[in-house]
């Protein structure tokens, strides 16, 4: 089977820090995969060496068969992958509305882009409506999000990444500060997104979450691969849990 | 019939117009110019040359004129985006004095001297352009594009990472409020039959800054209404005499005090047309 | 007649060091453009011309202009700037510009917009030195620049106030969360700015015999391009870099024409901005602003 996302051997090095060292994984398509390990352990970086935020130092990412490892972030995410932030970021002055419209992709030609959105692109407009519903967003429709509790400005994020219309969604830390009716709420969106064949990549440290979510699990630890399996061979690996827990022997 | 007197401030604040859209359009995209005047000489400079050395009707003259801005709109735009916020400003500045100053030794437009013989236009002519343009941007505004630019003006790493390609928004915003400057300085040219370097200098660049500023810099009417002020506010000061220019210095600052985005918003403009919805 | 020309050029460059330190100030603790430096400038000019004509000593008539200067500066701080502080940069700005617009209306009402003529004894003396001779009023403003920058980089890098500066420029919220007041040292660096300006003006009446409401333009904006050339974190930068633009421009128009000069200085400066963005003397990589 070929994998959706393949990473071969990346490393990210900054001035002499080793954030990444010959991390090789893979995301298949129509899964669920988790990347989760202490804090600091490159989790982030690992997430924008793939969307070209950073470029790798060392090692290839390949994308639907594509090597994009030198690609502009725009022209990665344009093949297909979409992300949410740690920390959010919606765009300051735009109501939810908007943010369900600027990212989509290109369809056709330039006049589309030019011409005023509401008769010019009404397949844009349409799947606008579409994200606006299924994140039950509609009551917030001409809000400036930035303005919208914590949870629905997770919301807006999370929908205005689909209206990209992704292969593969990569989602940083989604469920922190959510209680767990969200938290739940969330994991049967993305089982059902899942079903409906998009891929998910996933940063966590909710462990029961991620436990009962995802199909493979990544462990990162200072910047280094320590373990890869589903999560039950995870969660009973001993490096894993001296990794989390620290060791508990003396030297 | 109005009077010249009044149909010549009419035409000055269709010019002044098209001068806030090119800053307004740029700005849009987050970048700041400090330098449309430079377009604005550029625009002049071509269009006159088109009528008074190969006597070209005006309209072939204009659009022409805009071409050529848009392309070194663009050329600007590229080095433009290593620098950020003020740096850029500030380079757009010094673009806008080079400009100013080619024009001061280039003898085939006149040089010091300045340029004359354009033939004259009127001021629906100018008007015609000025509304075309305003319409031409209250559309885009609606339009995806816009979107985008407003996404690199509020996050520019965010938008790269929903697939935005923020190289070519910023440069082509540099571009189109390139040719707008440009428009804007063919019409100047060919309303005042006399143009000299001095005319498109800083003065004129932080005049555009200072109406899109004034008038509502998040809205393209907010030029129109920008204009209207740096025109018209003056007139109505003449009865202070000699203070006049001091009470519009104060002016200016009390209005940025109270209200710093402008005049117009988004907020505002639908409130006046009873609007609840975009 | 080179040399002569280089004497020039260190004498208008030295000018230019001056307003480009005031911009400087500003710029790097507060990241706009006082765009009523070149104003103030133009004001410190005008204040010492109205003492050196009243047979005011030149050096009191040099600290009288500075301190009149350092308080237009601290007004403007108050009234353009502290309101607006977190607003996006180009509202301060244009708040500054309101300001240049009343200060020059101010003067020009006060003193008339002809040049006004200062009694020429002070500036027949000149000093032979070898093939060139040196006016005594060069040497002068050349002096002064020289100490003032002295003065400034003695403040910045030694003086506690000078830390703060240095703090709040590098980053203002944490020089905050280490108990540093970044409101008191924007007034600070208003009106060391302000002084610096005033300086100039005083400098600039005694050399060039004359002036007018309307010499801050084209000098303010010169200044900026120094101030770029230099280097915003520098205080050096602006010492070497107003005496390299002086010469550029005394040397341009001697031998390419007056009209040439703003392509030269200006020329220099977008290449300084592409080529190393931080200055000549800068350190830290400075192309990277807020959004105005």
């Amino acid at each position: 089977m070929t994998h959706l996302l393949t990473l071969d051997n990346v490393s990210k090095i900054f001035g002499g820090i080793r954030a990444l060292s010959n991390v090789s994984l893979s995301v298949p398509p129509d899964r669920i995969v988790g990347v989760i390990g202490p804090n600091g352990a490159g989790k982030t970086t690992l997430f924008n060496v793939i969307t070209g935020a950073y470029r790798a130092t060392e090692g290839n990412v390949v994308f639907d068969g594509k090597e994009m490892t030198q690609w502009p972030s725009h022209r990665i995410m344009r093949a297909g992958i979409a992300r949410t932030f740690q920390n959010i970021r919606l765009f300051g002055s735009m109501t939810v509305w908007e943010h369900l419209l600027v990212a989509q992709p290109h369809q056709g030609n330039m006049l589309r882009l030019v011409l005023p959105a509401r008769f010019a692109d009404p397949v844009a407009w349409r799947r606008a409506e579409e994200a606006l519903d299924i994140f039950g967003l509609g009551a917030y429709r001409d809000t400036v999000a930035r303005t919208l509790s914590y949870g629905l400005q997770r919301k807006v994020e999370m929908a205005r990444a689909l209206t990209t219309g992704p292969k593969l969604l990569m989602l940083d830390e989604p469920v922190a500060g959510m209680n767990h009716d969200e938290a739940e709420e969330l994991r049967l969106l993305l089982l059902r997104l899942q079903g409906q064949g998009l891929s998910i990549l996933l940063i966590e440290h909710d462990m029961p979450f991620v436990m009962r979510l995802c199909h493979q699990l990544y462990v990162l630890n200072f910047g280094s691969l320590l373990a890869e399996g589903t999560p039950a061979e995870v969660r009973s690996n001993p490096a894993v849990l001296d990794a989390y827990l620290g060791s508990e022997t003396a030297c | 019939m109005i009077s010249t007197y009044y149909a010549g401030l009419f035409a000055d604040v269709g010019i002044l117009t098209l001068g806030a859209l090119s800053v307004y359009i740029i700005l849009a995209t987050g970048q700041l110019s400090l330098g449309n005047g430079g377009f604005m000489g550029i625009g002049a400079y071509v269009a006159s040359y088109l009528t008074v050395a190969l006597h070209w009707p005006v309209t072939p003259a204009l659009l022409v004129a805009g071409l050529v801005a848009a392309v070194v709109g663009v050329i600007v735009g590229f080095p433009a985006l290593r620098l950020k916020g003020i740096y850029l400003a500030i380079a757009t500045l010094g673009f806008g004095e080079m400009v100013r100053s080619f024009f001061l030794v280039f003898e085939p437009t006149g040089g010091s001297g300045g340029y004359r013989g354009m033939p004259h236009i009127s001021i629906s002519y100018i008007w015609v352009w000025a509304g075309a343009i305003v319409l031409l941007v209250l559309a885009l505004e609606r339009s995806r594009l816009w979107l985008e630019m407003r996404a690199v003006h509020d996050d520019e790493t965010a938008a790269n990472l929903v697939g935005l390609n923020t190289t070519v928004i910023k440069i082509g915003a540099f571009g189109l409020g390139a040719a707008v400057a440009a428009i804007c300085g063919g019409l100047f040219a060919h309303q005042y039959v006399y143009i000299e370097p001095g005319n498109f200098g800083f003065d004129r660049s932080i005049d555009f800054v200072l109406a899109i500023i004034l008038g509502g810099s998040t809205v393209g009417l907010g030029a129109l209404v920008g204009a209207l002020l740096l025109v018209l506010v003056p007139e109505w000061l003449r009865f202070l005499v000699d203070w006049r220019l001091a009470a519009f210095g104060v002016l200016l600052i009390l209005v940025l005090l109270t209200r710093r985005q402008g005049i117009l918003d988004r907020t505002l403009i639908m409130r006046l047309t009873f609007r609840k919805t975009a | 007649m080179l040399l002569q020309q280089l004497v020039n050029g260190l004498t208008l460059g030295a000018v230019y060091t001056l307003i480009a330190l005031s911009f400087s100030l500003v710029m790097g603790v507060l990241s706009i453009l006082n765009l009523a430096i070149g104003e103030v400038f133009m004001l410190g000019g005008y204040l010492g011309f109205a003492l050196l004509a009243a047979h005011v000593p030149l050096a009191i008539a040099l600290l009288g202009g500075m301190v009149s200067t350092a308080v237009v500066s601290i007004v403007i701080e108050k009234v353009a700037y502290q309101p607006l502080r977190d607003a996006p940069l180009i509202t301060p700005m244009l708040s500054t510009l309101g300001c240049s617009i009343i200060l020059q209306n101010l003067v020009t009402n006060l003193w008339g917009s002809d040049p006004l003529q200062l009694p020429s004894e002070l500036f027949d003396r000149r000093i032979p030195l070898g093939p060139i001779s040196i006016g005594l009023m060069q040497l002068v403003i050349i002096g002064v620049a020289v100490v003032l920058v002295a003065l400034v980089a003695f403040l910045v890098k030694k003086t506690s106030a000078g830390r703060a500066l240095r703090a709040v420029a590098e980053n203002r919220d944490v020089a905050r969360l280490l108990g540093v007041s970044p409101q008191r040292v924007t007034l600070l660096a208003f009106a060391i700015s302000g002084a610096l300006a005033g300086a100039g003006g005083v400098l600039v009446s005694l050399h060039y015999a004359a002036i007018t409401p309307y010499v801050g333009v084209d000098i303010g904006l010169k200044a900026i391009a120094v101030m770029v050339i230099g280097g915003t974190t520098n205080v050096w930068g602006a010492l070497l870099a107003g005496p390299l633009i002086g010469i550029a421009e005394v040397l341009t128009i001697a031998y390419g024409g007056s009209q040439a000069r703003d392509l030269v200085v200006y020329g220099l400066m977008i290449l300084i901005l592409l080529l190393r963005p931080q200055g000549l003397l800068g350190g830290a990589r400075s192309d990277v602003g807020q959004r105005v």
